[in-house]
């Protein structure tokens, strides 16, 4: 089996360690990982933009990179669900169509594909998960809180493997942190309220890191921890997964 | 009602000026959400109940022309005089001319959205005619001379303690009092005096059923009731897509309704009108207004299943934090955001783009809307309808660029990371939005692609 590793651009930039820990991870569990150099973006910031008719550079460059691969696996549940959903290519369909239904995000690719059971990891701290929507409600990593259904989550039962790991229980199980891409910006006061909010129930229930499957959204809880000076970390789930503390 | 020239963002910036009401409001509607979660968790056919409104509805929309003249049929044999507006200014018309007519310059008026929609009441007020609000909430909202901010719950934006302020001003409550039990009663004498004196009463219509040409008017105050019992002229005014086909549906809807609006099993009042009482007129005004529009828009179709619950708008971590007001339509909120643009799109270009796209919204709709799906696709439709400001056109096309070219791309985000690094004053200043009330992510010494290029690629 061989995957391509899809790293989201601001991942590849600003959080290498996520990345290597995926890396890494995967390589630990037996597979065959190769990463395409010239990918930059999945397109989705100028899409969520309303802007869905310039990505079609993004889109070929995608397909380019990742076309051939038996899986692509990405440590970034909303840019996973961008490609499974908006990736096309007027010339190209069906390979768009191929790469957009080989495109997981990893935990889901941990749980579902590669039937992880067991992890050699180790992490002795209390953690906060935060379930970003577009993993959840998108992909569904985990049950949501608004449907009558059963409950279960991917990256909590990868979690409940790391030896010494505390998960702490949330008040809001899966409320927004109110990134939401451009929203950050175009809405700041919002978006900024959300994220203290969010923050403040992790806080409230004494985690020491927080953690999720989407590294936009802990950059953005980071963002705001940082500034009220806080000690409470975040890492991407990849990291604690990988993490043999 | 005033106009607003401010956008959402605007809007929602000055509401966040108050943090503690902030807090307020989110934490007030987070609780009605977690009510309708109690409420819908004790029903284990609650997702089949789901499907079936959902695809009852979509029934309705794809045959609405052959509803509405069965619909017209049957109620014109009940004794109800059935009236069309086209759009808002003839719904005004046709309730104005009813009001003349009837010689009647005061009339009394339940709960009704598209009324809201419609600007009835700033209509009537300019020809001299006096109307009472009297559902509790909006009757709160028309004293302070607002519009309602929710459409279940029309004053869930006010504290008890401002209400006190408007009783204590007109209805002539003690200052300071804000005893909502005391307030309540206050508002009930003074609606029970206006209910006996108003000759002609207006409701809204919940659900109209075209097999039996009657409709469903559910409140929790009973003052649609009250109104339209003692009223000699009743006026129902509905949107063409409150149908339903048949009698037996409604007991899909009135199950699903209150549980996603308050929690409630059902509604205290669900009131079935089908015929006037001997001496009585009974009106209704079937109002198209945008929607026959919105039913040709294939993207858009669906929000016409809309049955009004607010489901969506508790939900929302935006409108909780944002306040119903900052959305600047009558119906606010992420259905509100759907159905406005289709109204006006240059007016509402704002409010596809309030929202993270979440989720949560289609999740608790009782119908089913694709709510955050429309709100992305209303977001390309506007763009393309030039309706983007110039900066953000020129922002988003230099991006594209950008990330359409690897050389281009890596050059970028090195530039990028020295900046942040060696230059935090040239990100960390006002004009960043980011860093008003958040800090920049630090700046690694190498992106993954350079630490991959250095330690695997030769593997």
């Amino acid at each position: 089996m061989t995957v391509g590793l899809f790293i989201p651009c601001y991942v590849d930039q600003f959080y290498p360690g996520a990345a290597i820990a995926t890396l890494q991870l995967l390589e630990k569990l037996g597979v065959n990982v190769v990463y395409p150099p010239n990918q930059t973006c999945c397109g989705q910031p100028m899409a969520n933009s309303g802007f869905e008719h310039l990505t079609g550079g993004c889109n070929r460059l995608f397909i380019d990179n990742f076309s051939g691969f038996d899986y692509i696996v990405s440590p970034s549940g909303s840019c996973v669900l961008h490609i499974r959903e908006h990736l096309h290519d007027d010339k190209r369909p069906a390979e768009a169509k191929e790469v957009s239904h080989k495109v997981w995000e990893l935990t889901s690719f941990l749980t579902d594909v590669l039937k992880v059971e067991s992890l050699p990891s180790r992490f002795p701290h209390k953690v906060g998960v935060h379930q970003s929507c577009h993993g959840q409600r998108g992909l569904h990593l985990s049950s949501m809180t608004e449907l009558v259904a059963p409950s279960f989550s991917k990256p909590g039962s990868l979690l409940n493997m790391v030896k010494d790991l505390e998960l702490i229980e949330l008040d809001r199980k899966d409320e927004c942190c109110g990134f939401g891409g451009t929203f950050c910006v175009a809405e700041e006061a919002v978006s900024a309220k959300m994220g203290k909010d969010r923050v403040a129930d992790h806080l409230k229930h004494g985690a020491e890191y927080i953690t999720g499957a989407d590294m936009s959204c802990l950059m953005h809880m980071e963002g705001i921890l940082k500034r009220q000076g806080s000690k409470v970390k975040v890492l991407h789930i990849a990291e604690i997964l990988n993490s043999e503390g | 009602m005033t106009t607003t020239t401010k956008d959402h963002a605007e809007l929602a910036d000055i509401f966040n000026k108050d943090e503690e009401r902030v807090d307020w409001h989110d934490e007030t509607l987070w609780w009605i959400r977690a009510k309708r979660d109690k409420s819908v968790h004790q029903l284990p056919e609650w997702e089949a109940l789901r499907e079936a409104a959902s695809n009852i509805k979509f029934n309705v929309l794809s045959n609405l022309d052959t509803y509405l003249t069965a619909f017209e049929a049957a109620a014109k044999a009940n004794g109800i005089t059935v009236h069309w507006a086209a759009d808002a200014q003839e719904h005004n018309q046709i309730v104005h001319g009813l009001l003349t007519e009837n010689k009647v310059t005061q009339m009394v008026k339940s709960k009704s959205m598209l009324t809201e929609e419609c600007h009835l009441n700033d209509y009537l007020a300019t020809h001299g005619i006096e109307v009472i609000d009297s559902d509790l909430g909006e009757r709160i909202v028309q004293l302070a001379g607002e519009a309602p901010s929710h459409i279940v719950l029309p004053c869930i934006h006010k504290k008890k303690e401002e209400i006190g302020d408007l009783f204590h001003m007109y209805l002539g409550t003690p200052s300071n009092m804000s005893d909502p039990q005391f307030l309540t009663e206050t508002a009930r004498g003074s609606l029970r005096e206006t209910f006996l004196t108003r000759k002609v009463a207006l409701t809204g219509v919940n659900f109209a059923v075209a097999e039996t040409g009657e409709f469903v008017v559910c409140t929790n105050e009973g003052n649609a009731d009250m109104g339209a019992h003692l009223a000699d002229v009743h006026i129902a005014c509905m949107g063409i897509e409150k149908l339903i086909p048949k009698r037996e549906h409604l007991g899909v809807f009135l199950r699903l309704l209150t549980r996603s609006a308050t929690g409630q099993p059902i509604t205290t009042y669900s009131s079935h009108f089908s015929k006037p009482r001997a001496g009585q007129q009974m009106h209704l005004v079937l109002v198209d207004n945008g929607r026959s529009v919105q039913l040709g828009r294939k993207d858009f179709r669906n929000s016409l299943k809309c049955i009004r619950c607010g489901a969506c708008m508790n939900t929302c971590p935006v409108y909780r934090r944002s306040g119903g007001h900052s959305y600047h339509t009558a119906v606010a909120g992420p259905i509100g955001s759907i159905l406005a643009p289709n109204l006006d799109m240059k007016k509402y270009a704002d409010l596809p783009f309030a929202s993270t796209l979440c989720g949560s919204c289609s999740n608790v709709c009782p119908v089913k809307i694709d709510i955050h799906d429309q709100l992305y696709k209303w977001r390309q439709v506007l763009v393309k309808e030039g309706y983007a400001p110039t900066g953000k056109k020129i922002a988003m096309q230099v991006m594209a660029a950008t990330l359409a070219s690897p050389t281009l791309y890596h050059a970028a985000g090195k530039m990028g990371r020295a900046t942040i690094k060696y230059a935090p004053f040239a990100v960390n200043n006002k004009l960043n939005p980011w860093y008003k009330q958040r800090d920049m992510p630090e700046s690694p010494k190498e992106s993954f692609g350079e630490w991959y290029g250095k330690n695997r690629s030769k593997k």
